[in-house]
């Protein structure tokens, strides 16, 4: 497909694309030389932040922010600040950051250097999921090894003046710590709660100073940028979402997989890429990027393409790329209640609405499958994450209710169906 | 569970130069930030769980307050603060693997070690943790962990071979 793997997977396919000499063989770190060698200066990381901004990069790790405006945000203050990355991938169904760590860690590090310098930020970590301890952990350990070994980190960079220094830090198993101030908290040690905002990190992040936190597959994305250009970035994608971005497809898929491709590709043609559906079923439902975002029918996703605009008019969201599959014969309800029990086990306990709501949420579900439920429970579902919704410090309990609320407006008959008939699916 | 485990008291060498390589990774006076990297060391070398004691020697060391090192300890699920077996099995049953079947190889697991998940074997040997979140690697679902090696595109074969070379 046109504009495949033009970014974070341009090189994946050489062979061991994890080591420094496979990444230098293909370009990398050229961009980072370029800059440490030419005046690396205040002119020299605005004109950075500029092509950044004018590429239209937008942060992949849910949100969708502009991330040229987002670095634009830091002061220019002499006071020590940090660029953190957050690679603590934990959004259900989504599983390409793992895939950079683990086969293009040197782009990350070059997009961390790059725009650690571009924000004066001389200081970088790398926070990833704690479960990657023995899996991709030791590969961007090693990684980081051999960037200091080559002289590409640290102090007096080349000769440069300029410094960075980074350290890959390791979570310890909280889906909340990928909400960015929960990180942050994370990474001073403590329990993984998010902070109200303002003020945001680019004031007050970790330890209480300027802090940018970007998501793995942009900070890999800066390198291929800056080498191509804003324009070259412009030309994939749609006006309002430009680039590629790495879709985790899954579920009833035939060949799941991370794809990247350019964003606003119909959904259809994603779907054929994944090797269309398994076993030739009927495409029921898609949710459409990660857990948190809202379920689709499979008739409304038909029509979409993978961008952020078409996404949010057909009423869900682009979230994290992660595309999962549902075909014609899955219970809904089943899959609901394995959902919310996700949201019940996760959050963090700071909030009321979403500490009590998510446990109401959990229990009326357990019971509707159980063949307990009463006609009443669906309204007081939806009343339950409608209080849940827009209550609470961070988007963790807007993502515990969107699900439950497409779920029943999309598929309300299954629900009634399964209450009236004593817990029976209507789907088996 | 063998009891001699539980007196583990105070920190060996090794935990010590690893929780040293994570102190020097922060500024000065923020070594706070080391908790969650000493736990996962003192938990390594105490097969898999943390005692109090365990808690109390990290917090020394670090000449932190023991309340932080407990605040963390309970937050974060890698961390177990009751004795489990020595050999960890997570499988994931969210929603990809979950799509893809997780619910036959849970059942088959547990049927075959005749424990639940949360539970441990009464040898000891391997600890079936309570079911677990999306650990990324939805593309080849389903999926576990054992002691933290990625286990992918799992079919009851596989498990049982994985199974037997634990119980050898």
């Amino acid at each position: 497909m046109r504009h495949e793997n033009s970014i974070c997977f341009s090189n994946i396919h050489q062979p061991e694309s994890w080591k420094i000499e496979s990444y230098m063989a293909s370009g990398g770190y050229l961009q980072w030389k370029k800059i440490l060698q030419g005046q690396p200066g205040d002119k020299a990381r605005q004109t950075i932040i500029e092509t950044v901004k004018s590429s239209g990069l937008r942060g992949r790790g849910g949100a969708g922010f502009p991330t040229g405006l987002k670095w634009s945000f830091m002061p220019k203050t002499d006071e020590q600040k940090y660029l953190v990355c957050n690679s603590d991938e934990s959004e259900p169904g989504t599983c390409h950051d793992r895939e950079i760590l683990k086969l293009n860690p040197h782009a990350l590090i070059e997009g961390m250097a790059i725009a650690g310098f571009a924000m004066d930020a001389t200081v970088g970590y790398n926070y990833v999921r704690g479960e990657f301890i023995k899996d991709c952990y030791p590969i961007i350990e090693l990684a980081l090894q051999d960037a200091y070994a080559s002289q590409l980190l640290g102090k007096n960079i080349l000769g440069s003046g300029v410094n960075f220094d980074l350290y890959n830090f390791l979570g310890a198993g909280a889906y909340i710590c990928g909400e960015e101030t929960a990180l942050l908290e994370s990474l001073e040690g403590k329990q993984g709660k998010p902070r109200f905002k303002p003020p945001f990190p680019a004031n007050f992040g970790v330890y209480g100073m300027p802090t940018t936190v970007n998501n793995t597959q942009t900070l890999a994305s800066v390198p291929k940028i800056i080498e191509q250009g804003s324009e070259w970035h412009k030309g994939m994608g749609t006006d309002k979402s430009p680039g590629t971005n790495i879709f985790s497809v899954t579920g009833h898929v035939n060949k799941p997989g991370n794809y990247e491709l350019p964003l606003g590709v119909p959904f259809a043609d994603l779907l054929e890429r994944a090797g269309g559906m398994m076993d030739g079923k009927k495409l029921k439902a898609v949710i459409p990027g990660g857990l948190s975002t809202k379920v689709l029918p499979g008739d409304v996703i038909a029509d979409c393409t993978m961008d952020y605009e078409s996404l949010a008019s057909a009423g869900s969201a682009f979230g994290t790329g992660a595309v999962v599959v549902i075909a014609e014969g899955t219970c809904m309800v089943e899959l609901l209640k394995r959902t919310s029990r996700f949201y019940y086990v996760e959050n963090c306990g700071q909030c009321t609405p979403c500490r009590e709501g998510t446990g109401w949420l959990y229990r009326l579900l357990q019971k509707i499958t159980q063949g307990k439920g009463k006609e009443s429970d669906l309204a007081l579902l939806v009343d339950v994450a409608n209080r849940i919704e827009g209550n609470t410090i961070c988007a963790f309990g807007d993502a515990a209710a969107w699900p439950v609320q497409s779920f029943i407006e999309h598929y309300f008959s299954e629900f009634e169906y399964m209450i009236n008939n004593h817990g029976k699916s209507i789907a088996a | 569970m063998s009891t001699e485990i539980t007196e583990t008291v105070g920190l060996t060498e090794k935990i010590k130069e690893k929780i040293d390589m994570w102190v020097v990774k922060f500024p000065v006076g923020k070594h706070r930030s080391a908790i969650i990297g000493s736990l996962h060391a003192a938990q390594e070398h105490n097969q898999g769980y943390l005692t109090p004691e365990l808690m109390d020697a990290v917090a020394d060391y670090l000449d932190l307050p023991r309340i932080y090192v407990y605040e963390v300890a309970t937050f974060y699920s890698m961390f177990q603060t009751e004795p489990v077996g020595r050999n960890e099995i997570a499988i994931c049953t969210n929603i990809s693997c979950m799509l893809s079947g997780s619910d036959v190889i849970v059942q088959h697991i547990e049927d075959r070690l005749n424990i639940k998940l949360g539970e441990s074997t009464k040898d000891g040997n391997i600890f079936l943790k309570k079911e677990e979140e999306c650990l990324a690697a939805c593309t080849r679902a389903p999926m576990m962990m054992v002691n933290h090696q990625y286990i992918e595109n799992l079919n009851i074969k596989k498990v049982n071979e994985i199974l037997d070379k634990l119980e050898q």
